[in-house]
């Protein structure tokens, strides 16, 4: 064990015991400490160095399309990514602003600095949680199996009821630069190696990935003056609904583009590359290939989008996004000379692939919980994720559900129907990953109603309901919550004819059918102010309110089908099969489903649902399984 | 409890002495009252007269209403017992799902529902679910795998389209911030939607002319009393030698012969044995009379100009209860008939009978709002026998068209119902994408899913996964 630095809260006696232990100070660790603690456990977050937590190891940016939407449903929850976003945020932008408010995702570019001091001052202020510097080697297991405590490099330990394993990429990691391979973490950080030995003992399936960052530059060589610039939004949107506005300055990026020359260079020396030479076995994600993948599978285009991104405010450091690549570094250095407003470029660190262990995350449940070993979570990239908001958003889910274990509660899961950490959670634990998994908007078969802008009203009630958010949250929402209705009763109540809308210059269908605000406020790009003048009650309604209600009424009309099947779903998730039901034993089922469920093991009948080739009457078969198996029991 | 309502066939195997089709869910009595015009009396067995939308009599039989929760799946229920061949159980199913929110059910469903709402006893459900799921796992997407792959290779053929039109959009959503991908994608997956609609609908009205070869083109011989419809029919049965059948009809009062028109079954129906000797029995001759109409592929209008303007007025009036009257010329091309079947239109000739007599010059008929100068598409007399030949080799050349025997095009491969059920619902999904074309288009991308999760139940589902195969296989995505 390392001392302890200043300024980590660390006491000076280690804990011997606690309730949960988070292992890893990484995106989903920090939301599973904080989750756990919240939820009412005396918790303790391990760490390699308490200076790290809150760093950003790849692109400096949270949020985005369909990530935007996880990061405002861990804030939802009352969790830190969304509050440490806005603190470090220095380029906001709504991306898909032109599309409907479904497919809005919020990001902003942050300063690495900002955010790791955000992240770091949450985790410091967050009550019941403990930090402790170390190198976590084991994990200690009962008679029974379950988790008992972990235990350090040093042979020290502590003991828990629950342990969440979010060690990212540190397990089995191997970086590769050309034909350098480093064993490795993060960059210039220790991987851990003793843990992948424990989970294969727990006799948990693994699977190998691998990922890859581009060069960091210095700023200062780079042609700024020559480049186009991506601007920031007028008016950033924060992601938490406890922020109010954002005071941190905004800046630009530049964009420039790959040359022919580019491409040559990259096309000679593809052998130095460790992706082709046949070093890495993992597999890489294919939204995010290197350079070299897409020189190779898309060499017909005449150039590629690069953002050059700065990394903080007073930093010069540039992440120049879009090239990431494991060629050696004098190749690396000559095709970014090749690209324009790069001619003089300075490397301050070469990219890399990294490769790394990963578990199958069919291991777990929807609890996040490893079936094998009661009382071990896992979230993060270890379930063979990519991506700080997919880290946290499990991070959330597994610190909550191992406090809730801890007190002796029955665990929470989010469905397909609640949100898109549900539909993340289910794809996961359902389908496995064949490439690291990252949320996309098209994931969300409930996408109508899913959305970034109503995360708090699917989400903060229940997180209330679970005590996980603060008194202050939670007031805060009951009041947003209490506007938000009474503008709606106030706007469905206020109604005109075709007529009277003429007169007052709204144009409508003259079909002689009266109207309310609520469904003009759907139906066209009517101005709030408009409304207001027609029915003077509604200048009640404040500006935030305004702008929710017109997304509400424009999706509503839509969404009754939605609503319907959501409803059924979330039925069918909530009816659970027992896991060691006999398929074998069921009669009337086809051999070839019997096998299918046997392999697959379905947690609740939504999932039986989704299998390939299941029937109603298959399903009807397995229904009446389950309650006989129910009755059994209770006899 | 659940929202939608299913029907099914529940009794044997057709073609059988008695059919029952048994309808559960909150639209039970909706469709009593579609079929039945009214819900009988709770439990009662009743003998009702069942009728399609258009109006046309389905068959005569019991209909009895069961209501919830005290049924056997715990929800409403209609029973419909019919006479017990295809045709009229298929009419029967058609009528009754024809409501929104009521559809054909999958195999085991009424077990399952029954089951959910705790109606069955665990032993008889397990036994009930045996016998079904041993009958039809998977069976449909068996079917069409076994229709000589031709089926197969059509339908997964439209999905891949479709899906290749989703990854479009989806990537516009979720790409859109990368370079390779385009913003505006919106007209091209309209256009290649608007391609897949074109062929579903081709493909649904060559499955009709497959039914045409299997159960006749039908051809309604319509006009007021003493136009001469009895002699015109016993005159073209006389001149054919392939007479199949001439029976009188057990429930409706109508003639029917089917005559072997150059390889195809062309089936006459008469409305003769109405004899209209008071206004309220001629109100029911024309009642009678639209619903052939309704069911026919053609309609022969049958005028005799010596009777004046009565007569003439009351056939008009006949006409226009024809849905979408198309007035055919009779030397309307194939294209045109072919534009009618795919919309579902009757097509008309109009027919001067006894042309024998004299006729009276200057006659006027009014068709819709519209007074037009009456022009008769064919002149016959059957007592001379003139005109006939033209009339049948006309009637002959549009049965041959219908059935899809003329131009040597792609064989007609008759559809289950099952599978006509899933592809129209398909096509009215997709209808739904094009026809709006303010849907918004994230909207309308999750209209496209339907299309594609409904699709699926013949192919074989496609996933977000198959999406983003397409997406990443066609853009470089990436920062």
């Amino acid at each position: 064990m390392t001392a302890t630095r200043a300024p980590s809260p660390v006491p000076a006696a280690m804990p011997a015991r606690a309730d949960v232990v988070v292992v890893g100070g990484g995106h989903a660790g920090c939301e599973a400490a904080s989750a756990a603690a919240r939820a009412g456990a005396n918790t303790v977050l391990v760490t390699h160095r308490f200076d790290t937590i809150g760093a950003m190891s790849c692109n400096p940016a949270i949020g985005g399309i369909g990530k935007g939407h996880l990061v405002r449903e861990i804030d939802a929850l009352g969790g830190l990514m969304g509050l440490a976003a806005d603190r470090g945020g220095i380029q906001f932008r709504m991306l898909n602003r032109s599309k409907g408010p479904a497919v809005w995702g919020p990001r902003t570019q942050a300063d690495r600095k900002l955010y790791r001091a955000a992240m770091q001052g949450l985790i410091r202020e967050t009550e019941g949680l403990t930090v402790v510097e170390g190198d976590v080697f084991d994990l200690k297991l009962d008679a029974s199996g379950a988790v008992s405590g972990i235990v350090f490099a040093d042979g020290r330990s502590i003991a828990c009821r629950a342990v969440v394993l979010t060690t990212g990429t540190f397990l089995g990691g191997l970086i590769h630069i050309g034909d350098r391979q480093i064993p490795a973490g993060r960059m210039g950080e220790d991987p851990s190696l003793g843990l992948s030995g424990t989970l294969r003992r727990l006799g948990l399936s693994l699977g190998r990935l691998k990922t890859g960052t581009p060069a960091r530059l210095d700023g200062r060589t780079i042609d700024w003056a020559s480049l186009d610039s991506q601007k920031p939004d007028e008016e950033p949107v924060p992601f938490s609904f406890l922020t109010d506005r954002i005071d941190n300055p905004q800046i630009d990026c530049g964009i420039t583009r790959t040359t022919p020359e580019t491409h040559a260079i990259i096309r000679d020396n593809l052998a130095r590359s460790a992706l082709y030479s046949g070093k890495i076995e993992g597999v890489g994600p294919r939204y995010c290939p290197s350079i070299e993948d897409k020189i190779v599978k898309f060499g017909d285009r005449d150039g590629h989008q690069i953002f050059l991104e700065p990394e903080g405010l007073d930093d010069d450091t540039v992440y120049p996004n879009g090239l990431s690549t494991s060629l050696p570094e004098e190749v690396q250095d000559a095709f970014l000379r090749s690209i324009p407003g790069l001619e003089k470029v300075a490397i301050l660190k070469p990219g890399y692939a990294i490769e790394y262990d990963h578990v199958d995350p069919r291991e777990l449940d929807r609890a996040l919980a490893v079936r094998k070993a009661p009382g071990l979570f896992l979230a993060g990239q270890i379930n063979g994720t990519t991506g700080y908001e997919e880290a946290g958003a499990q991070g959330l889910v597994a610190g909550l559900n191992a406090a809730r274990l801890a007190g002796g509660s029955e665990p929470v899961v989010l469905g397909r129907a609640d949100a898109y950490i549900g539909v993340m959670i289910d794809d996961l634990t359902r389908t496995g990953v064949t490439e690291p998994y990252r949320m996309f908007t098209s994931r969300a078969e409930f996408r109508l109603s899913l959305r970034a802008d109503n995360a708090d009203r699917r989400l903060t009630p229940l997180a209330t309901e679970l005590g996980i958010v603060s008194a202050d949250r939670a007031e805060r929402f009951s009041r947003a919550e209490a506007a938000f209705l009474a503008a709606r009763a106030a706007l469905e109540a206020a109604k005109l004819t075709p007529s009277e809308a003429g007169r007052h210059g709204i144009a409508v269908n003259q079909d002689g059918r009266r109207r309310s605000a609520w469904q003009l406020l759907a139906q066209s790009a009517i101005e709030p102010d408009r409304l207001v003048a027609v029915f003077p009650e509604l200048a009640a309604i404040d500006e935030k309110t305004f702008a929710r209600a017109r997304i509400e009424a424009g999706y509503d009309v839509y969404l009754d089908r939605q609503k319907k099947d959501q409803e059924r779903l979330r039925k069918d998730e909530a009816r659970e099969i027992p896991v060691d039901l006999d398929y074998t034993g069921i009669p009337g089922l086809s051999n070839e489903l019997r096998q299918k469920l046997t392999a697959r093991r379905p947690g609740n009948v939504a999932e039986a649902e989704r299998i390939d080739g299941m029937t109603p009457a298959a399903l009807a078969l397995v229904l009446l399984a389950i309650r006989r198996s129910s009755l059994a029991d209770a006899a | 409890m659940h929202s939608d309502t299913i029907a099914a066939l529940s009794s044997g195997a057709l073609p059988s002495g008695v059919a029952v089709v048994r309808v559960s869910g909150p639209d039970a009595s909706g469709a009593l009252t579609r079929l039945c015009g009214g819900v009988p009396p709770e439990r009662r067995a009743s003998l009702r007269t069942f009728r399609d939308a258009a109006g046309a009599v389905i068959d005569r039989g019991i209909a009895i209403f069961f209501p919830g929760p005290a049924t056997v799946t715990g929800e409403d229920i209609a029973e419909f017992h019919l006479h017990g061949g295809p045709a009229v159980v298929t009419a029967c199913l058609q009528a009754i799902t024809a409501a929104v929110g009521t559809r054909l059910a999958e195999a085991g469903e009424f077990t399952r529902r029954s089951f959910e709402n705790g109606r069955v006893d665990l032993t008889e459900a397990e036994g009930l679910g045996d016998l079904i799921a041993a009958e039809t796992e998977g069976q449909h997407r068996a079917a069409v795998l076994q229709a000589g792959g031709a089926l197969r290779i059509l339908y997964e053929g439209w999905m891949a389209r479709l899906t290749q039109a989703r990854a479009h959009l989806e990537a516009s959503f979720d790409f859109s911030d990368e370079g390779d991908v385009s913003e505006d994608v919106a007209d091209t997956v309209r256009d290649e939607v608007a391609e897949i609609v074109a062929e579903i609908r081709a493909h649904l009205a060559r499955a009709d002319r497959g039914e045409i070869l299997r159960s006749g083109y039908k051809v309604a011989i319509v006009g007021a009393p003493n136009a001469g419809k009895s002699s015109l029919l016993n005159a073209l049965a006389d001149r054919e030698v392939a007479i199949v059948t001439e029976v009188p009809g057990t429930t409706r009062d109508v003639i029917e012969a089917t005559l072997d028109l150059s390889g195809i079954p062309v089936r006459f129906s008469d409305t003769a044995g109405i004899r209209e000797t008071s206004d309220r029995v001629e109100a029911i001759g024309v009642e009678r009379a639209r619903e052939v109409m309704a069911k026919a592929d053609l309609v022969l209008a049958l005028v005799d100009p010596q009777q004046g303007h009565g007569p003439l007025a009351r056939f008009t009036e006949l006409l226009s209860h024809v849905k979408h009257p198309m007035m055919l010329a009779a030397d309307a091309s194939l294209e045109d008939l072919a534009e009618g079947t795919a919309r579902g239109r009757r097509r008309i000739l109009t027919v001067r009978t006894k042309a024998d007599q004299p006729a009276p010059s200057g006659l006027t008929a009014r068709f819709g709002n519209e007074w037009t100068d009456f022009r008769f598409d064919f002149t016959v007399s059957a007592k001379t026998g003139a005109g006939l030949d033209t009339l049948t080799q006309r009637i002959a050349e549009l049965a041959a068209a219908a059935a899809g025997v003329d131009g040597g095009g792609e064989v007609a491969i008759p559809l289950r119902t099952r599978q006509r059920d899933l592809v129209t619902e398909t096509l009215h999904v997709l209808e739904e994408f094009i026809g709006n074309s303010a849907l918004p288009a994230e909207v309308g991308a999750e209209t496209l899913r339907r299309a594609s999760d409904t699709l699926g139940r013949l192919t074989g589902k496609v996933g977000v996964e198959d999406l983003l195969d397409v997406i990443f296989s066609q853009f470089c995505i990436g920062k």
